[in-house]
Parts: structure tokens; C-alpha cells; sequence
């Protein structure tokens, strides 16, 4: 599996840890009410889809960036990869 | 009802093997049952025979969306064993090496359960302390344990190398009674046990929806039509989410691949099932002489039923470490199930808040070995609604308790356990 880091290129998956969910970005406010509840879905429940999934890959052997890769769970296809930051921000996360 | 014998085989031998018949019925579904079971897999049908053998329960079925015995029961590399830790787990996978040991007798069926031992390789002081601690939890539950020096090592398995510079062998822990079964016959002779005491086997009928109403569930839609039941069992391993998403459930389950591998076919080489304790690799010897091994998941969500190469190179590589002889051997075959992989490494037994729909699930790389009993407390579950005594821990509200059962403490990681 090829991942095409928007800095570096095409780098093998093996340079990667995978971290799950790209959903996981979106960490719950901690002073909601439900925030018991919306914490342990966040810790516990996944959406698991077989299809398109948004992802997040930790470029542990290379530069350390954060993506988000958009991949096929059905077949391991790769259609869009972006830094985590962008993502992030882009979604209101941070500044 | 026809019944295996040594004197049925040599009386089929002689008139030309015309009188075998089918092994299990092929019924058209019927428009409802008590229960119907979704997956024919091994955990599938056991729950199926068990259900009728050990509760009494009636108008069964099982539903396939292939053919049985084509998921992961079908695909895995056949290790069974009670060698856990935790007092959630251990009990149960003791409880299911004993059905193991009466398996064959019980359905009449040659599933060729083979105890020919599982040993665990210890490489370095803290490992050989964490697996003294993990043998005394096992003899305390009832299993055995044999904690084993490198010259007895040396003797047994002559051909490891107890010298690598790196991960040296300093002694195994081993469980005799631990080994392999073949894993087609556990499918078919569970669906055979059904089948004779009336249960439905529907095969090519896949579920595509639940008839939910108020909180209530009475039948499901396949792909054969609607079928009415009174309760609903999901036991579909690897597509445990895109079932229970049709119930409108997510669960605590990532769905991830396992490859394994099997060698071109060689003379007696190897006696028992040997595990690797400094990266994850694993081999046993299957009775046609192939090398069956494996090692880790390929570590990211996937439904393709087939993995990546640097996943081959690091099985390959831990492989090689130990089992230099490996090198020679040429590769047959290599394939890829989808694990259900749970938050904690261990699987969940237990009702769903719709009342009337079961779920069985999150057996990760670890569900072959307990088949029998998960097919035997799903059953008590179903029928009494109530758990098991060896299955109370594996409930689904464990993650919000705060009372995950996690063997390898990786935390909610599911590709690290
Ligand atoms: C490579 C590999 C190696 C393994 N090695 C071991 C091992 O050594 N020891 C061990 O203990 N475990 C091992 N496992 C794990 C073990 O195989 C599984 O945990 C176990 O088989 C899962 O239970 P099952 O047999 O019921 O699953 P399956 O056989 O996968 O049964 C699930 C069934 O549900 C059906 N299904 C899915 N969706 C639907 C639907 N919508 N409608 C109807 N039916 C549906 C599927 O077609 C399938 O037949 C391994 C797995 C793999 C892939």
C-alpha cells in the first residue's frame, strides 16, 4: 500500500503507524453535560464501514506528520491523503 | 439419521460408497421460527446445536449469506488452548478446550482435534515472569501449565535456534493439552449435529435488515424474503458492524485483516504448536504435512479478505529467527480473513438494548479455539436470558464501566491486542 504524503511523495504504508478514525480528531468538550456518554463513544465506538474511510496515519518513520488518508476498506485503495493539520483546522479544531 | 462408524465405512467401501447421502438437509427458509441465528459460521452452528442438544429449543435457523464454513472458521490456522490470564477469559476458554476434548464423540463427527501441545517462548526475565504468573492463573482455573527449561526445550524441538544473539530462548511455557483441530469438520459437523436434531440450515440468504418496532425485534429481511422470529442471535464475526448497523448499532469492534500462510507439504518436522515471544509468529504442522503459520494483523481497517507484504516479511522474518529450517521450505498458499477486532481484545456475549436481538462478537484473532463454548453460552444466553457462568464478563457495557478485559493491557487500541 502506496500513501502519497502531500510533502514527501508516494511512501510505503510501512512507514506509518495507523491511528483509526479520522473521526478521533473531534474529541468531545469535556464540560457538556453528556460529556460521560459523548467520551465513551469517543474511547469506544467506531463506524467500521466497509467502503470509503478517513483515517489517521502517523508518519512515525519519516517526518512525523499527522494525515488523513480516504481509503476503501474493500479494497485497500487510497483516493485522497492530507495533512491531519488542514483537516483539523479546516473542521473548526483549532487556530 | 445416518451415523459414522468403522463398519460403515468399510461396508461403503465394498458396495461402491453409493449409500453416503447428504450430510445436512438443504430446506427452503420458513416464514418465521423462535430463533433465528445470522452466520454459519462454527460460533453459528454451535449455538444452533447446543441450543437444541443442551436446551431444549425448537423451530431453529440458521442463516447464511454464503455457504457454511466459508468465513473465518474456514480460514484460520486451527490453534485451540485455554492459556489466558484474566479471570473474564480464563474460565471460558477452559470451559471450551474441555468441549473440545468430548467434541468428537458428542457429534459423531471427526473433527480431528489433535492435543498435541502449544508452547510459548520465553525470551527474556520479565517474560519468564509474566508467564510463570499466567501458568498459576491457568492451574488455578483448571487448565494445566508446564513451565519449561531450555534444555528441556533443547530436547523436544531440537531444530530451534536457542541461540539467536538477539532473542535467545530462556525456556517456554507450554500447554499439553493445547494443539489444533481441523477446521472445515467443525463446521460441518456441528451443521451435521444441527441438522439432525431439526434445525434449519439456510445457506445463500443473507440478512439485509431487522423488523424493529418500539424497541421490540421480531424477524429479519434476507435476501430469500422476510423470516419472523422471536429472537434474533448476530454471529457474524467480521461483519459483526454491517450487521448491527442495520440495527441502527455501533459497536466497540474495528474490523481488521489477518493473513496466514501455509508451506509446501513435508515429512513430520514438527511436533507441536510453537509461538514466538519476541515479535508475534506462530506455526504448527497440519496432518498434510504444510507449515501453517502466521503472525500479526496487517494493522489497518480492512473488509478484503487479503493483506499486505511488509506484514509477510515481518511473519517471514520472526520465523526465521527461530525456526531457521523455515528458510527451506517453499510457500504454498497464503490468504486473509477480516477479525473482529474488540477495544479490549476480547469478545462480547450478551443482549442488545432492542429487546428480542442478541449479539456475539469481537472474537479479534482468537475465536476458532472458542467455538464450542461460545456456541454453548450463546445458547444458555438465548434460552434462559440470562449469561452463562464462564460468560458473565463479556458484556457490552464493560467499556463505559470501566471493566475492559484487556489480556495484553494495549488499552482501546484494537490493532495492538
Ligand atoms: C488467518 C486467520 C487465522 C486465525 N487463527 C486462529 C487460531 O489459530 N486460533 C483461534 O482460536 N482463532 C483463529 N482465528 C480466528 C477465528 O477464525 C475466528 O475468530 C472465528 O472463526 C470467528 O467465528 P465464526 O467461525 O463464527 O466466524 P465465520 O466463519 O466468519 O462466520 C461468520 C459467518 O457470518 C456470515 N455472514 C456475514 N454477514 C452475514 C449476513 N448479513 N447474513 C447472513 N450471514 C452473514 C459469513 O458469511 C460467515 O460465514 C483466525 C482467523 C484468521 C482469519
Amino acid at each position: 500500500m502506496l500513501i502519497n504524503h502531500p510533502l514527501l511523495g508516494p511512501r510505503d504504508a510501512a512507514e506509518f503507524t495507523y491511528m483509526g478514525d479520522a473521526n478521533l480528531l473531534h474529541r468531545p468538550d469535556w464540560e457538556a453535560e453528556d460529556a460521560l456518554q459523548q467520551f465513551t463513544d469517543y474511547g469506544y465506538l467506531r463506524d467500521n464501514p466497509a467502503g470509503l474511510h478517513r483515517e489517521l496515519w502517523f508518519h512515525e518513520g519519516g517526518d512525523r506528520s499527522w494525515l488523513v488518508v480516504t481509503r476503501d476498506t474493500t479494497t485497500h485503495e487510497v483516493t485522497a491523503v492530507e495533512l491531519a493539520r488542514d483537516v483539523a483546522r479546516r473542521e473548526g479544531r483549532s487556530e | 439419521m445416518m451415523r459414522y462408524s468403522g463398519f460403515k465405512v468399510i461396508k461403503e467401501a465394498l458396495t461402491g460408497h453409493r449409500g453416503w447421502g447428504a450430510t445436512w438437509r438443504d430446506p427452503e427458509p420458513k416464514s418465521d421460527y423462535d430463533i433465528i441465528i445470522i452466520g454459519g459460521g462454527g460460533h453459528g452452528l454451535a449455538t444452533a446445536y447446543y441450543l437444541a442438544k443442551v436446551y431444549g429449543q425448537k423451530r431453529i435457523a440458521v442463516l447464511e449469506k454464503g455457504w457454511i464454513g466459508g468465513g473465518n472458521v474456514g480460514r484460520n490456522t486451527t490453534i485451540i488452548r485455554s492459556n489466558y490470564l484474566l479471570d473474564g477469559n480464563e474460565p471460558f476458554y477452559e470451559f471450551s478446550l474441555k468441549l473440545w476434548e468430548g467434541l468428537e464423540q458428542d457429534l459423531n463427527y471427526n473433527a480431528m482435534v489433535s492435543q498435541r501441545g502449544i508452547l510459548n517462548l520465553i525470551h527474556t526475565d520479565a517474560q519468564r515472569d509474566a508467564f510463570i504468573r499466567r501458568g498459576n492463573a491457568m492451574i488455578l482455573n483448571g487448565a494445566d501449565a508446564d513451565l519449561l527449561t531450555t534444555k528441556q526445550i533443547k530436547e523436544r524441538y531440537p531444530f530451534l535456534n536457542t541461540n539467536n544473539a538477539r532473542f535467545p530462548i530462556k525456556g517456554g511455557l507450554a500447554q499439553h493439552r493445547g494443539g489444533t483441530v481441523r477446521h472445515d469438520a467443525v463446521a460441518w459437523g456441528y451443521a451435521r449435529g444441527a441438522d439432525q436434531l431439526g434445525v434449519d440450515i439456510i445457506q445463500n440468504c443473507e440478512v439485509t435488515g431487522f423488523l424493529i418496532e418500539n424497541g421490540v425485534c421480531s424477524g429479519v429481511e434476507t435476501s430469500r424474503g422476510t423470516i419472523k422470529a422471536k429472537k434474533v442471535a448476530s454471529c457474524v464475526a467480521g461483519s459483526s458492524s454491517r450487521v448491527m448497523e442495520k440495527a441502527g448499532m455501533r459497536l466497540p469492534i474495528e474490523s481488521h485483516v489477518l493473513q496466514a500462510f501455509v508451506s509446501e507439504g513435508l515429512k513430520p518436522v514438527l511436533p507441536g504448536v510453537i509461538t514466538f515471544g519476541a515479535g508475534h509468529f506462530y506455526c504448527s504442522q497440519s496432518d498434510k504435512g504444510g507449515l501453517v503459520f502466521g503472525g500479526d494483523i496487517d494493522g489497518y481497517n480492512s473488509y478484503a479478505q487479503r493483506g499486505n507484504l511488509p506484514v509477510v516479511e515481518d511473519v517471514c522474518e520472526g520465523g526465521m529467527a527461530i525456526f531457521p529450517m523455515l528458510g527451506r521450505a517453499r510457500l504454498l498458499r497464503m490468504w486473509g480473513g477480516i477479525m473482529d477486532m474488540s477495544m479490549d481484545g476480547s469478545p462480547i456475549i450478551d443482549r442488545t438494548h432492542i429487546e428480542g436481538l442478541y449479539f456475539n462478537g469481537g472474537w479479534c484473532y482468537g475465536g476458532f479455539k472458542a467455538t464450542p463454548a461460545s456456541g454453548y453460552v450463546y445458547a444458555h444466553l438465548l434460552a434462559r436470558d440470562e449469561p452463562h457462568p464462564t460468560a458473565t464478563a463479556y458484556r457490552f457495557d464493560r467499556f463505559n464501566r470501566g471493566l475492559m478485559i484487556d489480556e495484553k493491557g494495549m488499552g482501546n487500541q484494537p490493532n495492538l491486542h
